[in-house]
Protein backbone atom coordinates (compact mmCIF):
# COMPACT_ATOMS: atom_id res chain seq x y z
CA UNK A 1 0.00 0.00 0.00
CA UNK A 2 1.56 3.65 -0.78
CA UNK A 3 -0.07 6.56 0.63
CA UNK A 4 -0.09 8.73 -2.27
CA UNK A 5 -3.05 11.09 -1.58
CA UNK A 6 -2.72 14.98 -2.51
CA UNK A 7 0.80 14.37 -4.43
CA UNK A 8 2.72 13.42 -1.84
CA UNK A 9 5.92 12.25 -3.60
CA UNK A 10 6.82 8.59 -2.57
CA UNK A 11 9.55 6.08 -3.54
CA UNK A 12 9.14 5.03 -7.04
CA UNK A 13 8.76 0.98 -7.95
CA UNK A 14 9.63 -0.93 -10.45
CA UNK A 15 7.53 -3.52 -12.42
CA UNK A 16 7.65 -5.97 -15.27
CA UNK A 17 5.17 -5.94 -17.99
CA UNK A 18 4.99 -9.37 -19.68
CA UNK A 19 3.56 -9.41 -22.90
CA UNK A 20 1.76 -12.70 -23.88
CA UNK A 21 1.35 -13.16 -27.12
CA UNK A 22 -0.23 -16.03 -29.33
CA UNK A 23 2.43 -16.97 -31.67
CA UNK A 24 0.72 -18.74 -34.26
CA UNK A 25 -1.19 -15.11 -34.04
CA UNK A 26 1.85 -13.84 -35.28
CA UNK A 27 3.08 -16.31 -37.70
CA UNK A 28 0.05 -15.78 -39.46
CA UNK A 29 -0.20 -12.09 -39.35
CA UNK A 30 0.83 -10.09 -42.51
CA UNK A 31 3.30 -7.87 -42.59
CA UNK A 32 1.45 -5.12 -42.57
CA UNK A 33 0.16 -5.83 -38.95
CA UNK A 34 3.37 -6.69 -37.74
CA UNK A 35 4.71 -3.30 -39.27
CA UNK A 36 1.42 -1.38 -37.09
CA UNK A 37 2.32 -3.27 -34.20
CA UNK A 38 5.98 -2.05 -34.18
CA UNK A 39 4.84 1.74 -34.58
CA UNK A 40 2.37 1.12 -31.72
CA UNK A 41 5.05 -0.09 -29.70
CA UNK A 42 7.48 2.94 -30.85
CA UNK A 43 5.05 4.78 -30.14
CA UNK A 44 4.20 3.55 -26.77
CA UNK A 45 7.98 4.08 -26.07
CA UNK A 46 7.71 7.88 -26.89
CA UNK A 47 5.18 8.24 -24.58
CA UNK A 48 5.91 6.69 -21.98
CA UNK A 49 10.07 7.35 -21.91
CA UNK A 50 9.98 8.95 -18.23
CA UNK A 51 8.87 5.74 -16.96
CA UNK A 52 10.78 2.88 -19.65
CA UNK A 53 13.50 1.20 -17.73
CA UNK A 54 14.24 -1.75 -20.35
CA UNK A 55 12.40 -3.81 -22.41
CA UNK A 56 12.86 -6.24 -25.48
CA UNK A 57 11.27 -7.82 -27.83
CA UNK A 58 11.86 -11.69 -27.13
CA UNK A 59 12.47 -14.54 -30.06
CA UNK A 60 9.56 -17.02 -30.24
CA UNK A 61 9.56 -19.50 -27.70
CA UNK A 62 10.69 -22.36 -29.70
CA UNK A 63 14.36 -20.38 -29.19
CA UNK A 64 13.52 -20.99 -25.45
CA UNK A 65 14.88 -23.72 -23.30
CA UNK A 66 13.61 -24.22 -19.66
CA UNK A 67 16.00 -25.71 -16.81
CA UNK A 68 14.50 -27.52 -14.00
CA UNK A 69 16.56 -28.17 -11.17
CA UNK A 70 16.32 -32.01 -10.43
CA UNK A 71 16.36 -33.34 -6.60
CA UNK A 72 19.31 -35.11 -6.82
CA UNK A 73 21.15 -31.69 -6.91
CA UNK A 74 21.66 -31.52 -11.11
CA UNK A 75 19.77 -30.06 -13.59
CA UNK A 76 16.92 -30.81 -16.06
CA UNK A 77 17.24 -29.08 -19.75
CA UNK A 78 14.38 -29.27 -22.22
CA UNK A 79 13.24 -26.99 -25.39
CA UNK A 80 10.82 -24.74 -24.91
CA UNK A 81 8.85 -22.35 -22.88
CA UNK A 82 7.11 -23.58 -19.03
CA UNK A 83 3.72 -23.16 -19.70
CA UNK A 84 1.82 -25.66 -21.67
CA UNK A 85 -0.31 -22.50 -23.26
CA UNK A 86 -0.99 -21.18 -26.33
CA UNK A 87 0.59 -17.72 -24.90
CA UNK A 88 3.89 -16.98 -24.33
CA UNK A 89 5.87 -14.18 -23.15
CA UNK A 90 6.78 -12.61 -26.50
CA UNK A 91 8.29 -9.30 -24.92
CA UNK A 92 8.58 -7.57 -21.60
CA UNK A 93 9.49 -4.02 -20.42
CA UNK A 94 11.07 -2.87 -17.23
CA UNK A 95 8.91 -0.04 -15.84
CA UNK A 96 9.10 2.24 -13.13
CA UNK A 97 5.85 3.90 -11.34
CA UNK A 98 4.87 5.40 -8.19
CA UNK A 99 1.87 2.72 -7.22
CA UNK A 100 0.33 0.41 -8.88
CA UNK A 101 -2.18 2.12 -10.41
CA UNK A 102 0.09 4.15 -12.06
CA UNK A 103 2.04 0.73 -13.95
CA UNK A 104 -1.25 -0.67 -14.72
CA UNK A 105 -2.23 2.93 -16.62
CA UNK A 106 0.99 2.32 -18.76
CA UNK A 107 0.41 -1.14 -18.94
CA UNK A 108 -2.75 -0.60 -20.40
CA UNK A 109 -1.16 0.97 -23.07
CA UNK A 110 1.20 -1.07 -24.36
CA UNK A 111 -0.01 -3.08 -27.56
CA UNK A 112 -0.50 -6.41 -27.82
CA UNK A 113 -2.57 -7.19 -30.22
CA UNK A 114 -2.60 -11.06 -29.87
CA UNK A 115 -2.84 -11.49 -25.94
CA UNK A 116 -2.82 -9.05 -23.31
CA UNK A 117 0.08 -8.24 -21.03
CA UNK A 118 0.76 -9.22 -16.66
CA UNK A 119 2.08 -6.66 -14.55
CA UNK A 120 4.65 -7.96 -11.76
CA UNK A 121 6.50 -5.83 -9.22
CA UNK A 122 10.02 -6.59 -9.02
CA UNK A 123 11.22 -7.60 -5.81
CA UNK A 124 14.24 -5.19 -4.97
CA UNK A 125 17.58 -6.84 -3.87
CA UNK A 126 17.84 -7.66 -0.39
CA UNK A 127 14.15 -7.34 0.56
CA UNK A 128 11.96 -10.06 1.84
CA UNK A 129 9.49 -11.49 -0.92
CA UNK A 130 5.99 -10.81 0.55
CA UNK A 131 4.26 -13.21 -0.99
CA UNK A 132 3.07 -16.57 1.14
CA UNK B 1 -16.56 -4.86 33.00
CA UNK B 2 -18.95 -1.37 32.91
CA UNK B 3 -21.54 -3.13 31.19
CA UNK B 4 -22.30 0.48 30.07
CA UNK B 5 -18.75 1.03 28.57
CA UNK B 6 -18.59 -2.11 27.07
CA UNK B 7 -21.82 -1.67 24.89
CA UNK B 8 -21.02 1.67 23.97
CA UNK B 9 -17.17 0.05 22.94
CA UNK B 10 -19.49 -2.75 20.89
CA UNK B 11 -21.65 -0.07 19.21
CA UNK B 12 -18.72 2.18 18.31
CA UNK B 13 -16.73 -0.94 16.80
CA UNK B 14 -19.66 -1.34 14.64
CA UNK B 15 -20.43 2.18 13.71
CA UNK B 16 -16.79 3.07 13.73
CA UNK B 17 -14.17 0.93 12.99
CA UNK B 18 -13.87 1.49 9.60
CA UNK B 19 -13.12 5.32 9.91
CA UNK B 20 -10.79 4.69 12.99
CA UNK B 21 -8.60 2.22 11.07
CA UNK B 22 -9.00 3.98 7.55
CA UNK B 23 -6.89 7.29 9.77
CA UNK B 24 -4.52 5.03 11.11
CA UNK B 25 -4.02 3.89 7.73
CA UNK B 26 -3.27 7.08 6.35
CA UNK B 27 -0.55 7.22 8.98
CA UNK B 28 1.38 4.15 9.11
CA UNK B 29 1.11 3.02 5.00
CA UNK B 30 0.01 -1.06 6.51
CA UNK B 31 -2.81 -2.27 7.11
CA UNK B 32 -1.53 -4.32 9.54
CA UNK B 33 -0.26 -2.14 11.61
CA UNK B 34 -3.18 -0.05 11.31
CA UNK B 35 -5.19 -2.60 12.73
CA UNK B 36 -3.33 -2.97 15.36
CA UNK B 37 -3.60 0.91 16.07
CA UNK B 38 -7.18 0.60 15.72
CA UNK B 39 -7.33 -2.44 18.36
CA UNK B 40 -5.77 -1.16 20.65
CA UNK B 41 -7.99 1.86 20.59
CA UNK B 42 -11.12 -0.22 21.32
CA UNK B 43 -9.37 -1.74 23.93
CA UNK B 44 -8.03 1.20 25.66
CA UNK B 45 -11.65 2.54 25.15
CA UNK B 46 -13.19 -0.10 27.50
CA UNK B 47 -10.94 0.97 30.46
CA UNK B 48 -11.03 4.49 29.70
CA UNK B 49 -14.62 4.99 28.97
CA UNK B 50 -15.22 2.77 32.37
CA UNK B 51 -13.42 5.18 34.22
CA UNK B 52 -14.11 8.39 32.98
CA UNK B 53 -17.10 7.92 31.17
CA UNK B 54 -18.53 7.87 27.71
CA UNK B 55 -16.97 10.47 25.48
CA UNK B 56 -19.53 12.32 23.62
CA UNK B 57 -18.05 11.65 20.19
CA UNK B 58 -16.82 7.96 20.59
CA UNK B 59 -15.42 7.99 16.92
CA UNK B 60 -13.10 11.13 17.64
CA UNK B 61 -12.16 9.56 20.75
CA UNK B 62 -11.28 6.26 19.10
CA UNK B 63 -10.30 7.81 16.08
CA UNK B 64 -7.23 10.31 17.98
CA UNK B 65 -6.02 7.46 20.02
CA UNK B 66 -5.14 5.39 17.06
CA UNK B 67 -3.47 8.04 15.21
CA UNK B 68 -1.49 8.09 18.29
CA UNK B 69 -0.63 4.61 18.28
CA UNK B 70 0.06 4.99 14.29
CA UNK B 71 2.47 8.16 14.83
CA UNK B 72 4.18 6.22 18.36
CA UNK B 73 4.96 3.34 15.69
CA UNK B 74 6.28 5.73 12.87
CA UNK B 75 8.59 7.30 15.63
CA UNK B 76 9.85 3.95 16.42
CA UNK B 77 10.13 3.09 12.90
CA UNK B 78 12.26 6.73 11.97
CA UNK B 79 14.44 5.32 15.39
CA UNK B 80 15.27 2.30 13.78
CA UNK B 81 15.87 3.93 10.25
CA UNK B 82 18.37 6.02 12.12
CA UNK B 83 20.02 3.19 13.06
CA UNK B 84 20.21 1.37 10.12
CA UNK B 85 20.48 4.41 7.72
CA UNK B 86 22.13 1.84 4.65
CA UNK B 87 19.57 -0.40 4.80
CA UNK B 88 16.69 1.91 4.78
CA UNK B 89 16.50 5.49 4.00
CA UNK B 90 14.26 8.11 5.04
CA UNK B 91 10.78 8.36 3.98
CA UNK B 92 9.49 11.77 4.09
CA UNK B 93 6.13 10.49 2.90
CA UNK B 94 5.42 9.03 6.74
CA UNK B 95 6.57 12.31 8.47
CA UNK B 96 4.91 14.56 6.26
CA UNK B 97 1.56 13.09 5.99
CA UNK B 98 1.92 12.33 10.09
CA UNK B 99 2.24 16.36 9.85
CA UNK B 100 -0.16 17.60 7.15
CA UNK B 101 -3.08 15.73 9.20
CA UNK B 102 -2.41 17.17 12.61
CA UNK B 103 -5.17 20.00 12.02
CA UNK B 104 -8.63 19.54 14.21
CA UNK B 105 -10.59 18.56 11.47
CA UNK B 106 -9.77 14.54 10.96
CA UNK B 107 -10.55 13.56 7.18
CA UNK B 108 -12.69 10.54 6.99
CA UNK B 109 -10.37 8.00 5.20
CA UNK B 110 -12.94 5.36 4.66
CA UNK B 111 -13.48 6.37 0.99
CA UNK B 112 -9.66 5.64 1.01
CA UNK B 113 -9.99 2.64 2.80
CA UNK B 114 -12.42 0.82 0.65
CA UNK B 115 -11.03 1.42 -2.93
CA UNK B 116 -7.87 -0.07 -1.28
CA UNK B 117 -10.32 -3.21 -0.43
CA UNK B 118 -11.94 -3.27 -3.36
CA UNK B 119 -8.79 -2.88 -6.61
CA UNK B 120 -9.40 -4.42 -9.43
CA UNK B 121 -6.17 -5.99 -9.06
CA UNK B 122 -7.43 -8.28 -5.93
CA UNK B 123 -9.80 -11.19 -6.48
CA UNK B 124 -13.38 -10.98 -5.62
CA UNK B 125 -13.84 -12.66 -2.93
CA UNK B 126 -10.61 -11.12 -1.02
CA UNK B 127 -12.35 -7.77 -1.70
CA UNK B 128 -15.11 -9.05 0.07
CA UNK B 129 -12.75 -10.16 2.75
CA UNK B 130 -10.93 -7.29 3.10
CA UNK B 131 -14.06 -4.99 3.29
CA UNK B 132 -15.68 -6.61 5.54
CA UNK B 133 -12.89 -7.57 8.02
CA UNK B 134 -11.51 -3.30 7.31
CA UNK B 135 -14.16 -1.75 6.76
CA UNK B 136 -16.93 -3.17 8.96
CA UNK B 137 -14.91 -4.67 11.43
CA UNK B 138 -15.71 -8.12 11.20
CA UNK B 139 -13.29 -11.10 12.57
CA UNK B 140 -11.70 -13.36 10.20
CA UNK B 141 -14.10 -16.30 11.35
CA UNK B 142 -17.04 -14.21 11.17
CA UNK B 143 -16.06 -13.26 7.42
CA UNK B 144 -14.91 -17.34 6.95
CA UNK B 145 -19.01 -18.33 8.43
CA UNK B 146 -20.04 -15.70 6.45
CA UNK B 147 -18.63 -17.33 3.25
CA UNK B 148 -19.35 -20.82 4.51
CA UNK B 149 -15.09 -21.17 4.31
CA UNK B 150 -13.12 -22.59 7.15
CA UNK B 151 -11.32 -19.74 9.63
CA UNK B 152 -8.04 -20.90 8.18
CA UNK B 153 -8.26 -20.68 4.72
CA UNK B 154 -10.34 -17.17 5.12
CA UNK B 155 -6.93 -16.33 7.09
CA UNK B 156 -4.74 -17.41 4.40
CA UNK B 157 -6.92 -15.47 1.84
CA UNK B 158 -7.23 -12.16 3.71
CA UNK B 159 -3.11 -12.50 4.58
CA UNK B 160 -2.37 -13.12 0.72
CA UNK B 161 -4.60 -10.28 -0.36
CA UNK B 162 -2.43 -7.66 2.61
CA UNK B 163 0.68 -9.20 1.32
CA UNK B 164 -0.08 -8.40 -2.21
CA UNK B 165 -1.62 -4.87 -1.15
CA UNK B 166 2.02 -4.28 -0.20
CA UNK B 167 4.08 -6.25 -2.99
CA UNK B 168 1.95 -4.67 -5.80
CA UNK B 169 1.52 -1.07 -4.24
CA UNK B 170 -1.85 -0.60 -4.48
CA UNK B 171 -2.36 2.62 -3.72
CA UNK B 172 -4.15 3.85 -0.58
CA UNK B 173 -6.44 6.98 -2.04
CA UNK B 174 -9.39 7.68 -3.81
CA UNK B 175 -8.97 7.51 -7.78
CA UNK B 176 -8.66 10.39 -9.88
CA UNK B 177 -11.12 11.80 -12.01
CA UNK B 178 -10.64 9.31 -15.25
CA UNK B 179 -10.63 6.18 -12.93
CA UNK B 180 -12.90 7.18 -10.47
CA UNK B 181 -15.87 5.77 -12.66
CA UNK B 182 -15.28 2.60 -13.20
CA UNK B 183 -13.30 1.61 -9.97
CA UNK B 184 -16.46 2.40 -8.05
CA UNK B 185 -18.38 0.47 -9.89
CA UNK B 186 -16.06 -2.31 -8.40
CA UNK B 187 -16.93 -0.69 -5.31
CA UNK B 188 -20.65 -0.71 -5.41
CA UNK B 189 -20.77 -4.32 -7.10
CA UNK B 190 -18.93 -5.50 -3.34
CA UNK B 191 -21.51 -3.80 -1.24
CA UNK B 192 -24.22 -5.49 -3.57
CA UNK B 193 -22.21 -8.85 -3.29
CA UNK B 194 -21.92 -8.53 0.71
CA UNK B 195 -25.83 -7.47 0.47
CA UNK B 196 -27.45 -10.44 -2.25
CA UNK B 197 -25.18 -12.83 -0.10
CA UNK B 198 -27.21 -11.76 3.11
CA UNK B 199 -30.71 -11.37 1.61
CA UNK B 200 -30.61 -14.38 0.59
CA UNK B 201 -28.30 -17.18 1.95
CA UNK B 202 -26.34 -19.67 -1.00
CA UNK B 203 -26.69 -22.43 1.57
CA UNK B 204 -27.66 -23.07 5.48
CA UNK B 205 -30.69 -23.01 7.43
CA UNK B 206 -31.12 -19.58 7.89
CA UNK B 207 -32.61 -18.03 4.29
CA UNK B 208 -31.23 -14.54 5.20
CA UNK B 209 -28.15 -13.55 6.60
CA UNK B 210 -28.96 -10.42 8.54
CA UNK B 211 -25.79 -9.46 9.65
CA UNK B 212 -24.25 -9.21 6.05
CA UNK B 213 -27.47 -7.61 5.06
CA UNK B 214 -27.11 -4.34 7.44
CA UNK B 215 -23.08 -4.19 6.81
CA UNK B 216 -24.33 -4.25 3.01
CA UNK B 217 -26.44 -1.42 4.13
CA UNK B 218 -24.66 0.50 6.53
CA UNK B 219 -21.39 0.31 3.47
CA UNK B 220 -24.13 2.01 0.88
CA UNK B 221 -25.09 4.55 3.62
CA UNK B 222 -21.27 5.24 4.32
CA UNK B 223 -20.93 5.80 0.23
CA UNK B 224 -23.52 7.79 0.19
CA UNK B 225 -22.52 10.13 2.61
CA UNK B 226 -18.84 10.30 1.39
CA UNK B 227 -20.11 10.56 -2.09
CA UNK B 228 -23.81 12.42 -2.20
CA UNK B 229 -23.49 13.38 -5.72
CA UNK B 230 -23.10 10.00 -7.42
CA UNK B 231 -26.17 8.37 -9.17
CA UNK B 232 -24.81 4.66 -8.73
CA UNK B 233 -24.61 5.22 -4.65
CA UNK B 234 -27.58 6.70 -4.66
CA UNK B 235 -29.18 3.69 -7.29
CA UNK B 236 -27.22 1.04 -5.13
CA UNK B 237 -28.97 2.30 -1.97
CA UNK B 238 -32.06 3.02 -3.16
CA UNK B 239 -31.97 -1.05 -4.19
CA UNK B 240 -30.65 -2.16 -0.56
CA UNK B 241 -33.06 -0.24 1.27
CA UNK B 242 -36.18 -1.39 -1.21
CA UNK B 243 -35.12 -4.62 -1.21
CA UNK B 244 -34.58 -5.45 2.37
CA UNK B 245 -37.87 -3.39 3.24
CA UNK B 246 -39.25 -6.43 2.59
CA UNK B 247 -37.33 -9.02 5.15
CA UNK B 248 -40.44 -9.46 7.59
CA UNK B 249 -42.45 -10.23 5.23
CA UNK B 250 -39.63 -13.04 3.20
CA UNK B 251 -40.88 -15.73 5.60
CA UNK B 252 -43.92 -17.27 7.46
CA UNK B 253 -44.21 -17.79 11.34
CA UNK B 254 -42.19 -20.98 10.96
CA UNK B 255 -39.79 -20.01 8.69
CA UNK B 256 -41.12 -21.12 5.30
CA UNK B 257 -40.16 -19.27 2.56
CA UNK B 258 -42.90 -16.97 1.17
CA UNK B 259 -42.31 -15.81 -2.49
CA UNK B 260 -43.28 -12.08 -3.90
CA UNK B 261 -46.96 -13.32 -4.63
CA UNK B 262 -47.35 -14.79 -1.13
CA UNK B 263 -45.35 -11.52 1.24
CA UNK B 264 -47.92 -9.68 3.01
CA UNK B 265 -47.17 -6.55 2.01
CA UNK B 266 -48.23 -4.46 5.37
CA UNK B 267 -45.31 -6.02 6.74
CA UNK B 268 -42.68 -4.36 4.63
CA UNK B 269 -40.90 -1.72 5.98
CA UNK B 270 -42.56 1.53 4.89
CA UNK B 271 -39.58 3.48 6.47
CA UNK B 272 -37.37 1.91 4.20
CA UNK B 273 -39.51 2.31 1.01
CA UNK B 274 -39.86 5.88 1.17
CA UNK B 275 -36.06 6.65 1.78
CA UNK B 276 -35.66 4.12 -1.17
CA UNK B 277 -38.14 5.85 -3.26
CA UNK B 278 -36.57 9.34 -2.95
CA UNK B 279 -33.17 7.93 -3.76
CA UNK B 280 -34.58 6.06 -6.92
CA UNK B 281 -35.81 9.24 -8.06
CA UNK B 282 -32.82 11.05 -7.06
CA UNK B 283 -30.62 8.41 -8.91
CA UNK B 284 -33.13 8.07 -12.04
CA UNK B 285 -32.52 11.96 -12.44
CA UNK B 286 -28.66 11.12 -14.25
CA UNK B 287 -28.38 10.04 -17.72
CA UNK B 288 -27.58 8.07 -19.18
CA UNK B 289 -29.49 5.14 -16.36
CA UNK B 290 -26.64 2.95 -15.03
CA UNK B 291 -26.99 -0.49 -13.64
CA UNK B 292 -28.22 0.14 -9.90
CA UNK B 293 -30.43 3.01 -10.62
CA UNK B 294 -32.15 0.64 -13.11
CA UNK B 295 -32.43 -1.95 -10.97
CA UNK B 296 -33.65 0.19 -8.21
CA UNK B 297 -36.39 1.71 -10.98
CA UNK B 298 -37.07 -2.06 -11.04
CA UNK B 299 -37.69 -2.78 -6.78
CA UNK B 300 -39.59 0.43 -6.73
CA UNK B 301 -41.86 -0.58 -9.24
CA UNK B 302 -42.59 -4.03 -6.90
CA UNK B 303 -42.36 -1.59 -4.02
CA UNK B 304 -44.90 0.56 -5.31
CA UNK B 305 -47.46 -1.96 -6.25
CA UNK B 306 -50.45 -2.57 -3.50
CA UNK B 307 -51.07 -5.97 -4.43
CA UNK B 308 -49.04 -8.64 -6.71
CA UNK B 309 -51.32 -8.79 -9.01
CA UNK B 310 -51.21 -5.07 -9.46
CA UNK B 311 -47.22 -5.39 -10.23
CA UNK B 312 -46.78 -3.29 -13.14
CA UNK B 313 -44.91 -5.74 -15.54
CA UNK B 314 -44.94 -3.91 -18.26
CA UNK B 315 -42.80 -1.52 -16.77
CA UNK B 316 -40.68 -3.79 -15.56
CA UNK B 317 -39.65 -5.54 -18.41
CA UNK B 318 -39.15 -2.55 -20.07
CA UNK B 319 -36.76 -1.60 -17.21
CA UNK B 320 -35.00 -5.13 -17.75
CA UNK B 321 -34.94 -4.10 -21.36
CA UNK B 322 -33.14 -1.34 -20.25
CA UNK B 323 -30.31 -2.98 -18.13
CA UNK B 324 -29.89 -5.97 -20.00
CA UNK B 325 -28.59 -3.42 -22.80
CA UNK B 326 -26.46 -1.91 -20.70
CA UNK B 327 -25.52 -5.24 -18.31
CA UNK B 328 -25.70 -7.84 -20.54
CA UNK B 329 -25.45 -10.82 -18.16
CA UNK B 330 -26.99 -14.28 -18.04
CA UNK B 331 -28.79 -13.47 -14.84
CA UNK B 332 -30.20 -9.96 -15.96
CA UNK B 333 -31.31 -11.94 -18.96
CA UNK B 334 -32.97 -14.87 -16.65
CA UNK B 335 -34.97 -11.99 -14.57
CA UNK B 336 -36.24 -10.38 -17.59
CA UNK B 337 -37.42 -13.95 -18.97
CA UNK B 338 -38.99 -13.85 -15.72
CA UNK B 339 -40.61 -10.41 -15.91
CA UNK B 340 -41.85 -11.15 -19.36
CA UNK B 341 -43.71 -14.36 -18.26
CA UNK B 342 -45.38 -12.20 -15.97
CA UNK B 343 -46.35 -9.69 -18.92
CA UNK B 344 -47.12 -11.80 -21.93
CA UNK B 345 -48.22 -15.10 -20.49
CA UNK B 346 -46.63 -18.53 -19.31
CA UNK B 347 -45.30 -19.86 -22.55
CA UNK B 348 -43.53 -16.13 -23.68
CA UNK B 349 -41.77 -16.56 -20.40
CA UNK B 350 -41.45 -20.51 -20.85
CA UNK B 351 -39.56 -19.61 -24.15
CA UNK B 352 -37.33 -17.05 -23.21
CA UNK B 353 -36.16 -19.56 -20.20
CA UNK B 354 -35.13 -22.20 -22.66
CA UNK B 355 -33.71 -19.77 -24.82
CA UNK B 356 -31.11 -19.28 -21.68
CA UNK B 357 -30.65 -23.32 -21.36
CA UNK B 358 -27.21 -23.20 -23.19
CA UNK B 359 -25.75 -20.02 -20.50
CA UNK B 360 -22.54 -21.18 -18.93
CA UNK B 361 -23.08 -18.61 -16.39
CA UNK B 362 -26.53 -20.16 -15.43
CA UNK B 363 -25.51 -23.81 -15.48
CA UNK B 364 -25.62 -24.45 -11.74
CA UNK B 365 -28.25 -21.98 -10.93
CA UNK B 366 -30.90 -23.43 -9.36
CA UNK B 367 -33.52 -19.96 -10.05
CA UNK B 368 -33.48 -20.98 -14.02
CA UNK B 369 -35.19 -24.45 -13.41
CA UNK B 370 -37.30 -23.24 -10.57
CA UNK B 371 -38.64 -20.43 -12.79
CA UNK B 372 -39.02 -22.90 -15.82
CA UNK B 373 -41.03 -24.96 -13.09
CA UNK B 374 -43.20 -22.03 -12.32
CA UNK B 375 -44.34 -21.48 -16.07
CA UNK B 376 -44.48 -25.07 -16.89
CA UNK B 377 -47.10 -25.86 -13.99
CA UNK B 378 -49.08 -22.60 -15.21
CA UNK B 379 -49.26 -24.34 -18.66
CA UNK B 380 -50.20 -28.33 -17.17
CA UNK B 381 -47.07 -29.19 -18.26
CA UNK B 382 -46.94 -31.40 -15.03
CA UNK B 383 -44.82 -34.06 -15.58
CA UNK B 384 -42.22 -31.49 -17.17
CA UNK B 385 -42.50 -29.28 -14.04
CA UNK B 386 -41.51 -31.75 -11.35
CA UNK B 387 -38.46 -32.71 -13.57
CA UNK B 388 -37.63 -29.18 -13.39
CA UNK B 389 -38.11 -28.97 -9.53
CA UNK B 390 -35.83 -31.67 -9.29
CA UNK B 391 -33.13 -30.23 -11.72
CA UNK B 392 -33.94 -26.93 -9.18
CA UNK B 393 -33.74 -28.79 -5.93
CA UNK B 394 -30.55 -30.82 -6.58
CA UNK B 395 -28.86 -27.35 -7.28
CA UNK B 396 -30.47 -25.13 -4.56
CA UNK B 397 -28.03 -25.19 -1.02
CA UNK B 398 -30.65 -23.18 1.22
CA UNK B 399 -32.55 -25.03 3.54
CA UNK B 400 -36.05 -22.70 3.04
CA UNK B 401 -35.35 -22.35 -0.54
CA UNK B 402 -35.07 -26.51 -0.45
CA UNK B 403 -38.30 -26.53 1.39
CA UNK B 404 -39.97 -24.19 -0.83
CA UNK B 405 -39.27 -26.19 -4.22
CA UNK B 406 -39.95 -29.33 -2.40
CA UNK B 407 -43.79 -28.28 -0.89
CA UNK B 408 -44.22 -26.70 -4.66
CA UNK B 409 -42.93 -29.74 -6.14
CA UNK B 410 -45.77 -31.63 -4.23
CA UNK B 411 -48.28 -29.30 -4.80
CA UNK B 412 -48.47 -30.71 -8.32
CA UNK B 413 -49.82 -33.89 -7.29
CA UNK B 414 -52.80 -32.11 -5.33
Amino acid sequence: MTRGPDGEAGEMAEYVVFIWDDERSWERAGPATVEATMAAHREFMARNAAALRGGNRLHPSAASTSIRHTPDGGVSISDGAFAETKEVIGGYYLIEATDLDEALRIAAEVPAPFGGVEVRPVLPAGQADGIA
Amino acid sequence: MDPAAAAAVAEAHRAEWGRVLAAAARLTGDLDAAEDCAQDAYAGALAAWAEHGIPERPGAWLTTVARRRAMDLIRRRDTQRARLPVLAGPDPAITAAGEADAGDVIPDDRLRLIFTCCHPALAVDARVALTLRLLCGLTTAEVARAFLTSEATMAARITRAKKKITAARIPYRVPGPDQLPGRLAGVLDVVHLVFTTGHTAPAGTALQRRDLAERALDLARMLRLLLPDDPGVAGLLALILLTDARRHARTDPAGRLLVLADQDRGAWDRGEISEGLALARQALQHRPYTRYPLMAAIAATHATAPRFEATDWAQILALYDQLAAIWPSPIVALNRAIALGQARGPAAGLAALDALAAEPQLTGYHYLPAARAEYLRRLGRLDEARLAYDEALLLAGNTTERDYLTARRAGLDA
